[in-house]
């Protein structure tokens, strides 16, 4: 069962035509990485997924859902939700209040006056919030604030308060970048781990470590479109994909 | 944890109830222990401490609050005028109408964050201070300002048969009056409700979302939030508080003008706000009793009075420096507020809170533990 279907997607910044003509299905549960050069168009695919910019022409539809044109907020309360290549967090609050809002923004939709209770006194959205920084191994530092957290640190913090939405669909646009060799592995373990297949994800990487470990099916980008997709093992020894990505190296 | 903060908050609650219930006992060696300026501290108090949950907590910098304030003044004078001398409908009308007035102007202004809000802002504010001194006359009586006069209809007074003494007739509270102590005390009510409200909000989630919207917006949007609801709604709660603190100005002192919606009147809750500390629950209380305070101090000051200190100066050194500082009192006790402002920024960026914040860590000389409990108070 497809979970997000993508055709003819268009895209052009004056001359440059950063998404030419983009066809991808992404089946239900599972990983699905997309590589490509840097300026191949991955980032802006992302982008015209979760409502940053609206494409020229085609469509994008999840969960029978057209995203063209609806504001972020609705693609996300939808079940998309996306981890950034810079990470992109509420530096000034403590870690748990970084992930209590999306608990909230979970529990109670994307606007809910609840000026009068207190939001410390909500069980269920601290015990969320609580499994979260556990499974990223931030549990013990919640009372920090986000900003004083390492920049490998703040990508676990984002990838924990985008699981704490519980998505349908998490988009992860480089989420290993600036880690260690071991934290890496574990963010690894933790994508393995998550979702128990129910949950879909597409994942940008570079680090080919990464990608071989997590996904089930890969694309390949180069200038605004889909070059070639297939199983791991394919497109491995897939010589379009050497030449326009790899320059020729072998894996 | 969950248990402490609530805890925290019910002694400072106590604490603030409490310090503002004693308030003319507390400042009587300060000068300022009668029931003028005490009503002043409370009114104002209000006002920053509404202004503060749309700038302290979504850091949307409003310049034209002042316009609301104006609003719930001259709401509340026509209560007085048209419907009864009680100030129970008078507030209740202006908090209503404000509400109404911010929902519009927030609504158009939110459209835009940063400095084109705050320009917007500003743009409205001066529009309605224009429109009062010129089309709306009738309304708002121009340039004289809106008054009392004992030929008013005060309609609901006299179908209860509210017995007409001579003259005009006071505002009144179910029958107390609402002049000297009994006026103070209203408003000391009005202001320790207003920072229970407040608590409240920062503590609740939304208050979370609003402290959100300041700290990163994008990444709010793209978990789901409807950022300009909740930036719209923390506007419309603060034009509310504006609109309460305006209609006390006129329960305390029955009359209206346009100068009440000056862009300066404007500045001056940003000004108390910052003084005391963006985002801190007791922080615009003390900026705005301050500025208050300075403002009667400084205001009441002449040169007879300096010449009176520097006496014991020489003749030849005595005048000039009365000439100097002559300049900062009296019609230019802004000066001194600028000075004071000035210095205050250069030293403690982040106002009089954090001042008193860092001066317990360096008494206490203990390392503070990481984003703790009342330091981080209203974070």
């Amino acid at each position: 069962m497809a979970a997000l279907e993508v055709s003819g997607l268009k895209k052009s910044f004056g001359g440059l035509k950063a998404l030419n003509d983009v066809n991808l299905t992404v089946q239900f549960g599972t990983v699905h990485a997309i590589i490509g050069p840097n300026g191949a168009g991955k980032s802006t695919l992302l982008n015209a997924f979760v409502g940053r910019l609206i494409p020229d022409a085609g469509k994008v539809v999840f969960d029978g859902i057209s995203l063209v044109g609806l504001p972020p907020h609705k693609i996300n309360q939808a079940g998309v939700v996306r981890v950034f290549q810079t990470p992109e967090i509420f530096g000034e609050l403590s870690l748990l209040d970084n992930v209590l809002i999306p608990a909230f923004s979970h529990r109670d939709g994307d606007f809910r006056f609840n000026g009068w209770s207190h939001a410390a006194e909500q069980a269920a959205v601290h015990d969320v919030a609580k499994r979260m920084l556990e499974d990223v191994g931030l549990y013990s530092k919640r009372q920090m604030l986000a900003n004083s957290l390492s920049r490998g640190d703040k990508r676990r913090l984002e990838l924990a308060m985008c699981l704490a939405q519980e998505p349908k669909l998490l988009l992860l646009d480089e989420p290993t970048a600036g880690m260690s060799r071991a934290d890496t592995n574990s963010t690894i373990d933790l994508l393995q781990r998550l979702g128990d297949g129910k949950v879909t994800k597409i994942i940008i990487e570079h680090d080919m470590h990464v990608v071989f470990s997590l996904a089930e099916k890969i694309s390949v980008m180069a200038q605004g479109a889909i070059i070639a997709e297939g199983a791991p093992d394919t497109i491995k020894g897939d010589a379009r994909v050497q030449e326009a990505y790899l320059g020729g190296a072998h894996l | 944890m969950n248990n402490t903060l609530a805890k925290q908050d019910k002694w400072l609650l106590l604490g603030f109830a409490l310090a503002v219930l004693a308030g003319p006992l507390l400042l009587k060696p300060f000068g300022a222990g009668y029931p003028d300026l005490l009503q002043k501290f409370c009114i104002f108090g209000i006002f920053a401490i509404g202004y503060n949950i749309l700038f302290g907590l979504t850091g949307y910098l409003s310049f034209g609050h002042a316009a609301f304030l104006g609003i719930g003044s001259y709401t509340a004078v026509w209560s007085f005028k048209l419907l009864t001398m009680n100030v129970v409908p008078a507030i209740i009308l202006s908090i209503a109408l404000t509400a109404l007035f911010a929902l519009v102007i927030g609504y158009l202004c939110l459209r835009r964050s940063g400095i084109y809000f705050s320009i917007l802002t500003l743009a409205f504010a001066q529009m309605a201070y224009n429109l009062a001194y010129s089309v709306l006359t009738p309304i708002t009586n121009g340039e004289t300002g809106l008054q009392l006069i004992k030929e008013d209809p005060r309609s609901v007074d006299k179908w209860f048969g509210v017995a007409v003494a001579d003259g005009i007739p006071s505002t009144n509270f179910f029958g107390i009056s609402m002049v000297g102590y009994s006026g103070f005390y209203f408003c000391a009510v009005l202001l320790i409700l207003s920072f229970y409200i407040s608590i409240r909000i920062t503590r609740s989630p939304f208050g979370l979302m609003l402290k959100a919207v300041k700290s990163n917006q994008n990444r709010l949007k793209y978990t789901g939030i409807n950022t300009r609801s909740y930036a719209l709604t923390a506007f419309v709660i603060s034009g509310c508080y504006a609109g309460l603190a305006g209609a006390m100005l006129a329960v305390t002192d029955p009359l209206a003008g346009a100068d009440r919606m000056h862009w300066s009147a404007s500045g001056e809750v940003v000004l108390m706000t910052i003084l005391g500390g963006v985002g801190t629950l007791l922080g615009p209380v003390i900026g705005a009793g301050v500025i208050k305070y300075l403002e009667n101090i400084f205001s009441s000051f002449n040169e007879q009075i300096l010449n009176s200190v520097f006496s014991f100066l020489p003749d030849a050194i005595q005048h000039p420096v009365v000439k100097l500082l002559g300049l900062f009192v009296g019609e230019g006790w802004e000066l001194t507020l600028g000075v004071l402002f000035l210095i205050l920024i250069v030293f403690v960026p982040g106002g009089l809170m954090q001042g008193v914040q860092s001066l317990q860590r360096r008494v206490l000389k203990g390392p503070s533990k990481p984003a703790s409990s009342t330091t981080q108070g209203a974070h």
